[in-house]
């Protein structure tokens, strides 16, 4: 009887792997495809050499007003969002109070950063830290008025400043008012159940700018003479309510994801609805839903630049707003302002969307390895 | 329980009835649908019927309503178009061709829209030169910071005979195409595309015939300051249209990704195995199964795109927002009335396209499996 | 022995730099039936499917009823018409019933008349025991019915040759034999047929040759009953050992 010895492995042939495979496979397969490399290294090529051009080439980077941006060929603007730095990060703020808002921004991260992190622990210190302790403190840091802290209205706020108060507000209560509604729709009450979806539908029937409209106009005729809220508050409001009822659908999907069985078996064990749902289908739910939840969180985040319709300086309002400063004007501002804005949105939203790619990689790795 | 929530409910709907009352009676406005009647006394930059400012402020919603779906339909054209072809570039196997869709589809879905739309309205579009030195397409399009001015073709007695022309082909294009795919189901193909423009051509060489050319082209022209003739898109729609079928695009490029990427590997072998060839493969197996998946978001995009036009308000594009829940509020001040029509606009386009979602879902849904 | 229909000659095929199938040799004749079994990831399924090119090999020729499988649209039209396939996950079309998945590639390959195709389909149903199930979805049949159908789809194509990728492993054991009885009247029929299956009762019963295969070459080929009672490799009786 013989034995086997495998035949030693040989490498592949030449021309299908390494860098020359690659390409052969992925940018030469077809003549087709050859034409659309090209095509596509060009148009690459184009767009770079302009965006290039635009923000480093032909742009300006020091000045102190508007003749450092009226060359013939005038790129960027740099010099305006380098004078405009503070405000559009902290709106009409008062310079010597920044450092409180800094404060607060600091504190966020701390409190955020290890939460995010899935392999720190402490979690429920952390959690309580970021949803009791925080709220509290950046309340009385960003308004001030009490322990020796000089009171700053909100209609001082503006900027990157009212952009993250506006979404962590939203964020943080539109998740639990989300969980609500979800559940109110799946609820066995009639009354409730019709209330819930009368909501979420009509919200998500209707564009924000209503809401916000409804919210600054229509609002204080609802209110008894007298009684009035701040602007910002209602706005808070607002988008609160608005993205409460797109995370209900959210949270519905995941519920509805849930097998009958893991009801019968809480049933089972003797657990009451609100046990079971609490212990046992909301962990399960949540879960299944982060990316539809992240997305949720990355529409508010964009969507909080509708609060300059209604007069509220966001950082978008605010860039918008000193485009009226004279001293600045010239043909390039604008565009530089929005890149510039824009730059920061983009870095906020992707951020997020990649958080979520790795929380749900994170997360099948760990079902897999269980 | 549920009895004490539905009169905790009604009696916070009595107090806020009597606050609104008493607030509006403080303020001295009237309440009640009449002033739809009244003369608006403002004038529009677009208006698709005809307006002026004598017309009632009921004409000014109708005016603004058909602003809203007119960049809402062309808007969700443009995206369809830009989106599926993002989508398939995303799946592409080119590796250049699908980073760059996803560079595109990165940068435009991670900012906001409202952003956008300000970009191309006050930094591209006001920033375009004067009339005066308008870029010029062939002294026939003008491109300036008061919007496009393409000329206009103005017919005369005797178009009729070429709108029957158009109609002929268009029923050859139908009759034709009813023909094929009956033939199809048995295996046969008919041809289309050649009768159909045999048939084209022949009809409109005899209204030629019969009519002559009776078209004349109504080129602009600067008179003074501005442009005379032709047809004026104005800025404010360009920029809005562009930004939202931009925007749009990069989330229904994602949606033809992943509908497409849900028909598994297998399914496509197995017509491999079966001898079909790529197109027949795509066209019988992969799309028609890809389709239930992108179908549903797919309207939901197209929804969220008709509410985001609402953001017109921010460049004063004449939408209903802007021109209704806007000036027709500031006005007359019966924000109550304005808003809750605005809103039952847009809750009534909402529930019109999910009720005629569901039934369609309900039809194409797989038989024997959970959908 | 008459000319092979399938004719390979030292072919190998690799994953990126990963060498799958080394130096294969492999003569079918016409009628002939070869089951092919090994261990998993020894490259079995990936052979197969070399031969009606859902996989392209890199070295070497492959052969079908003398077409040689190369770049050429022409010919791999052509051989796929003439090779069917069965798939483990039956890959069936969920959207289409079961009579307009087996009349598919008849009409929009074979460009047949659409009552011919189906007159044939349900003739081919018959042949597999499902007459009845014509016009549901394949969502409402079981596995095994499913399989079935896989079969006579296969078969609608009027194939010389039909390749089986472990056509049962996806099946509760009643089903199985359904699926088995089936294959074996197909090979009473006189088909030639590849098969990689772990149903040794199936490959004494029908085959012609045994094929074992271990890190993605042939170890050793023989007629079933000298393969299982006397295999020539410690190899394969170490395989078998555990499989039988
Ligand atoms: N598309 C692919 N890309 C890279 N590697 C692959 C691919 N398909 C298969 N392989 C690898 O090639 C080897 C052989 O795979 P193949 O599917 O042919 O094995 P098999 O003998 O059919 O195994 P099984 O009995 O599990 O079906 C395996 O190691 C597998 O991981
Ligand atoms: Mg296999």
């Amino acid at each position: 009887m013989t034995g086997f010895t495998p035949t030693p492995a040989r490498p592949a042939p030449a021309n299908t792997v390494g860098f020359v495979g690659w390409a052969r496979e992925n940018l030469f397969a077809t003549k087709l495809d050859s034409l659309l490399t090209v095509l596509a290294i060009t148009l690459i090529l184009y767009v770079m050499k302009v965006v290039f051009g635009w923000a480093v080439i032909d742009a300006s980077f020091s000045g102190s007003d508007r003749t450092a941006c009226l060359k013939d060929v005038q790129g960027a603007c740099w010099p305006f969002i380098e004078a405009k730095f503070g405000q559009f990060i902290y709106g009409r703020y008062p310079d010597a109070e920044r450092w409180r808002v800094d404060l607060v921004f600091a504190a966020g991260l701390i409190g955020l950063v290890p939460m995010l992190m899935p392999n720190v622990g402490h979690k429920r210190a952390n959690m309580i830290f970021l949803l009791g302790f925080y709220p509290v403190f950046a309340f009385i840091m960003l308004t001030g008025g009490v322990l020796g802290l000089a009171a700053v209205d909100t209609t001082d706020w503006g900027g990157l400043l009212v952009t993250l108060v506006v979404a962590v507000t939203g964020i943080v209560a539109s998740l639990p008012l989300g969980i609500l509604l979800a559940l109110g729709r799946r609820s066995d009450l009639p009354i409730v159940r019709a209330l819930c979806i009368g909501f979420i539908e009509i919200f998500r029937g209707v564009p924000l700018i209503t809401v916000l409209f409804m919210a600054s106009v229509m609002l204080p005729l609802f209110l008894p003479d007298g009684v009035n809220f701040d602007k910002l508050v209602r706005c808070l409001i607002g988008v609160a309510l608005f993205s409460s009822a797109y995370m209900a659908e959210v949270v519905r999907g995941g519920l509805q994801a849930i097998p009958k069985g893991q009801y019968e078996a809480a049933a089972a064990l003797g657990l009451s609805y609100w046990k079971t749902t609490r212990l046992i289908i909301l962990p399960q739910a949540l879960k299944l839903v982060i990316p539809g939840i992240v997305n949720t969180f990355i529409g508010l985040f964009k969507d909080t630049t509708l609060v300059l319709i209604v007069g509220l300086f966001d950082l978008l309002g605010i860039v918008q707003l000193h485009f009226t400063d004279a001293s600045w004007a010239t043909p390039e501002t604008h565009i530089t302002g929005y890149v510039f804005a824009g730059a920061v949105f983009w870095l906020f939203c992707f951020a997020m969307s990649r958080y979520s790619i790795f929380m749900e990689n994170h997360l099948s790795t760990d079902r897999n390895g269980s | 329980m549920q009895a004490a929530v539905l009169g905790a409910l009604l009696l916070a709907m009595v107090w806020l009835v009597a606050n609104v009352q008493s607030n509006l009676e403080r303020q001295n406005i009237n309440s009640g649908f009449g002033f739809l009647s009244e003369r608006a006394g403002f004038g529009i930059n677009q208006t698709l019927i005809d307006y002026t400012e004598d017309s009632s402020f009921g004409r000014v919603l109708t005016v603004g309503l058909l602003n809203t779906l007119l960049v809402s339909v062309l808007g969700v054209f443009f995206a369809t178009v830009l989106g599926f072809s993002l989508g398939v570039a995303r799946l592409s196997s080119n590796w250049l061709i699908n980073k760059t869709a996803m560079v595109y589809v990165e940068i435009f879905r991670n900012v906001p829209l409202l952003l956008q739309i300000m970009f191309w309205y006050f930094g591209v579009l006001r920033n375009l030169p004067t009339p005066r030195q308008a870029v010029s397409f062939g002294d026939a399009m003008f491109l300036s910071n008061r919007g496009i001015v393409v000329p206009a073709i103005e017919a005369g007695s005797g178009a009729g005979w070429y709108a029957a022309a158009l109609a002929i082909g268009l029923a050859a294009f139908i009759w034709l195409r009813r023909r094929a795919r009956l033939a199809l189901a048995d295996g046969t193909m008919m041809p289309i595309w050649r009768p159909l423009l045999m048939v084209t051509v022949a009809s409109f060489g005899v209204a030629a015939l019969l009519a002559g050319v009776p078209f004349s082209l109504d080129v602009p022209a600067l008179k003074g300051f501005n442009f005379r003739g032709g047809i004026t898109v104005i800025p404010e729609f360009v920029a809005l249209l562009l930004a939202l079928s931009l925007y749009t695009a990069a989330f229904i490029a994602e949606i033809v990704r992943a509908g497409i990427q849900s028909v598994s590997k297998g399914q496509r072998e197995a017509a491999a195995a079966l001898g079909l060839p790529d197109k027949t493969a795509l066209s019988l197996v992969v799309i028609p199964q890809a389709l239930r998946v992108i179908i549903p978001p797919l309207t939901s995009q197209y929804l969220n795109l008709t509410k985001n036009s609402s953001l017109a308000v921010a460049i004063a594009y004449p939408d209903i927002v802007s021109v209704f829940a806007g000036t027709t509020l500031t006005q007359v001040g019966q924000a109550v009335e304005i808003i809750f029509i605005t809103m039952m606009i847009y809750l009534s386009l909402s529930l019109l396209t999910s009720y005629a979602m569901n039934r369609y879902n309900a039809r194409i849904a797989l038989v024997g499996q959970d959908a | 022995m008459s000319d092979p229909v399938i004719r390979i000659n030292k072919m190998n095929k690799w994953f990126g730099n990963f060498h799958v199938l080394r130096d294969i040799n492999l003569n079918v004749a016409a009628g002939e039936k070869i089951v092919i079994c090994g261990p998993s990831g020894s490259g079995k399924s990936t052979l197969i499917r070399c031969i009606n090119r859902l996989e392209a090999h890199q070295e070497g020729e492959i052969e079908v009823e003398g077409i040689t499988l190369d770049g050429s649209l022409k010919n791999l039209e052509d051989i796929r018409s003439n090779v069917g396939m069965v798939f483990q996950q039956f890959n069936l079309f969920p959207h289409m019933t079961v009579l307009e998945n087996c009349t598919l590639s008849p009409i929009w390959v074979q460009q047949k008349p659409k009552a011919e195709a189906e007159k044939l389909a349900r003739e081919l149903l018959a042949r597999v025991r499902i007459p009845d199930q014509a016009d549901k979805y394949p969502g409402q049949l079981s596995g095994g019915q499913q399989q079935r159908v896989a079969i006579a789809r296969a078969l609608c194509m009027n194939p010389r040759i039909m390749l089986f990728d472990e056509p049962t492993s996806a099946l509760d054991p009643e089903m199985i034999k359904e699926v088995l009885d089936v294959m074996v009247e197909l090979a009473e029929e006189g088909m030639t047929m590849l098969c990689v299956t772990h149903e040794m009762g199936f490959a004494r019963q029908v085959a012609d040759r045994v094929i074992f295969m271990d890190e993605g070459e042939i170890v050793e080929e023989n007629a079933p009953e000298a393969f299982f009672s006397n295999p020539e490799n410690e190899r394969t009786q170490l395989f078998l050992s555990q499989v039988l």
